[in-house]
């Protein structure tokens, strides 16, 4: 009995509230306030949707992964080589990127996944370095160092071009997004998603009760990887090139900044992570790209040391704080 | 026959220094994560920074060699015990995510002040004048420098050991590694022994950082670029096995020279493909049966 009433409290944070409205509200205050920024503003959906990819195997299920980077590498180059080859309908591009990257997750996992820890960690830190090596030799495939540039994509629902202002674009992004953060949603809260977080608190017992652990880390692993994949390929869609840095490591490391930004494990941490990652970066580089490197490495330093919930987990205390006093006043 | 003796003895010559180079940063590494189950990402850039010093030391203010490399040891080792005090001390019994990302932020930190103070580009090292130049061998020509460093790498060999095997305060780290509640109950401060030892390894991370500049590069992105050659070592000598680093350490060197000279288009893989073969392979470190 007493574990029913457990399992009902994992779901209870997973009940619709009308405070996850507000990123997208603001994101179309910001569509129609600043126009000139919808670029970076593709940026943050694309990045936002690779962060959330991350939370999943991280926040959720517990799988510390320096590797992510490979997926969202396969999605874009995959978008990129179906455009090269006449393919240019975006939507199926997507969806292809982000099967192409489940496949190899699905091919990958059950190798990896049975590792922890430290050797987890360092496989997969491996694994990225391999794949974005072997990208740079494969040079027939991915273009080497030149990338692949010049990519086109056909008009979104053939309705909608690619306009330079990049309103297609960012509307575009904006919609994946929402679409990914309601199938992340979605999973996190079915049966399986409590039971990827029992694997994260405590394995042993998972396994205990009969749990199928490795193959339901495998199936979040692929569903992951596809997400990621979908970020890859709207990342080529929106850019129009494809280079190595999207196969780059550094790309796992900083989504893992993010979402430890925003607030692990929570999914809307790993989009406000992004959102405000992406900011700074830009104004950091604005000012001078070298001081990047710092400020992203003191943001790092101060979340984990202050704030264990990242930006949300701050407000959840502060909006908590000022309950507590409006109720001892009342 | 005398070509692949030469190009034996050459992969030889410049996979043991390599490997040494190695060893001397790893090594560090390998007691912060055996003793204190710290995953220190940050450990690259401690190398980093000796490199730096040394080699500024030299180009800018003319100190001779030695003495810069002994400059470079102590400023790290007194930059790692504030650092130990203020951010690794939290880190003792934290998660993984939470000393990947602190030590990750710690990296950056270091990657960006490089940059800012030298610049984004390789800083290049010159030799003193007792490096420069080779000594014949019988086969071939070696550089006095591989050969400077196969020496100062056993001299450290020789002195962890002695560190480890003859002293009190070796026998009391090993204590504190096999069993840290009992070593407390016992009187041994376990606290100030981890600030040593976490000293310690920093130092020579930094000497490695200064008396390797010439093979492994010192440019911005070096606590990330080589953090992958640190960690092949540590997580195949089993996570605080001293003795087997030394062993892996070599075998990495030697793999990766190999590599490089028989498949130039594919040496750099070499290494990374061996790592993660065997991490799965052997998750708990190459010599683990033997260890244990």
């Amino acid at each position: 009995m007493t574990l029913v009433v457990e399992s009902s409290k994992a779901l209870v944070q997973y009940r619709f509230s009308t405070c996850e409205l507000i990123p997208f509200a603001v994101a179309i205050a910001f569509y129609y306030a600043l126009p000139d920024y919808l670029p970076l503003g593709t940026a943050i959906c694309v990045t936002a949707i690779f962060a959330l990819s991350l939370d999943l195997v991280i926040g959720y299920a517990g799988i510390v992964t320096l590797g992510h980077s490979v997926f969202f590498g396969i999605g874009a180059y995959s978008a990129a080589l179906l455009s090269r080859n006449g393919w240019g309908e975006p939507v199926s591009t997507v969806i292809a990127g982000a099967a192409v990257s489940a496949f190899f997750a699905l091919l990958s996992g059950p190798l990896l996944l049975r590792l922890r820890g430290l050797p987890l960690i360092m496989v997969t830190l491996g694994v990225a370095s391999v794949v974005s090596e072997a990208a740079n030799k494969l040079s027939w495939l991915t273009g080497g160092n030149d990338g692949l540039p010049g990519l086109t994509f056909d008009p979104v629902f053939k309705m909608f071009t690619w306009s330079i202002d990049g309103k297609t674009a960012y509307l575009y992004a904006l919609a994946w997004l929402l679409v990914v953060l309601i199938v992340a949603r979605t999973v996190v809260s079915s049966s399986f998603g409590v039971a990827l977080q029992g694997i994260r608190q405590n394995e042993l017992r998972m396994r205990l009760i009969g749990a199928p652990v490795l193959s339901q880390l495998v199936a979040i692993y692929a569903l992951s990887a596809g997400v990621a994949g979908v970020a890859g390929a709207l990342y080529a869609q929106s850019n129009g090139f494809v280079g190595l840095e999207a196969l780059s490591v550094d790309q796992g490391v900083f989504a893992l900044a993010m979402i430890v930004l925003g607030g692990i494990g929570r999914l809307h941490g790993a989009i406000v992570g992004a959102a405000v990652y992406m900011v700074v970066q830009y104004a950091a580089q604005q000012w001078d790209p070298y001081y990047w490197m710092l400020a992203i490495g003191v943001m790092l330093v101060l979340v984990v040391r202050f704030s264990k919930g990242g930006i949300l987990g701050a407000l959840d205390e502060l909006s908590a704080g000022l309950k507590r006093r409006l109720e001892s006043h009342l | 026959m005398e070509q692949i003796l030469s190009a034996a003895l050459f992969v030889l010559l410049y996979g043991v220094s390599y490997g040494l180079v190695l060893f001397i940063i790893a090594i560090g590494l390998v007691i912060t994560m055996g003793l204190m189950q710290i995953v220190n990402l940050a450990h690259g850039a401690f190398a980093a920074i000796g490199g730096y010093i040394a080699v500024s030391l030299m180009n800018a203010a003319g100190m001779p060699y030695l003495a810069t490399l002994c400059a470079a040891v102590v400023v790290v080792v007194l930059l790692s015990f504030v650092l130990e005090r203020l951010i690794y001390v939290r880190l003792y019994g934290a998660s993984h995510l939470d000393q990947i990302l602190m030590t990750l932020g710690v990296n950056f930190i270091v990657i960006g002040a490089i940059t800012i103070l030298f610049g984004p580009n390789v800083y290049p090292v010159r030799l003193p004048g007792f490096l420069q130049g080779s000594v014949d061998l019988g086969l071939r020509r070696f550089e006095v420098y591989r050969i400077f460093v196969i020496c100062l790498g056993l001299a450290v060999v020789v002195c962890l050991w002695a560190l480890f095997e003859r002293t009190s305060f070796g026998a009391k780290l090993r204590a504190a590694v096999d069993n840290r509640s009992i070593a407390q109950v016992i009187g041994i401060d376990v606290d100030r022994l981890f600030l040593l030892a976490f000293g310690i390894g920093s130092g020579l991370a930094a000497l490695g950082g200064a008396v390797g500049a010439a093979m492994l590069p010192l440019e911005p992105y070096y606590p990330m670029k080589y953090l992958m050659l640190v960690l092949v070592v540590v997580a195949l000598s089993g996570y605080g096995n001293i003795r087997a680093s030394l062993g892996v350490a070599i075998i990495v060197g030697l793999i990766d020279t190999a590599g490089r000279l028989l498949v130039p288009a594919f040496g750099g893989f070499a290494i990374y493909l061996l790592l993660i073969l065997l991490t799965v392979w052997r998750p708990d470190g190459l010599f683990a049966g033997r260890a244990s």
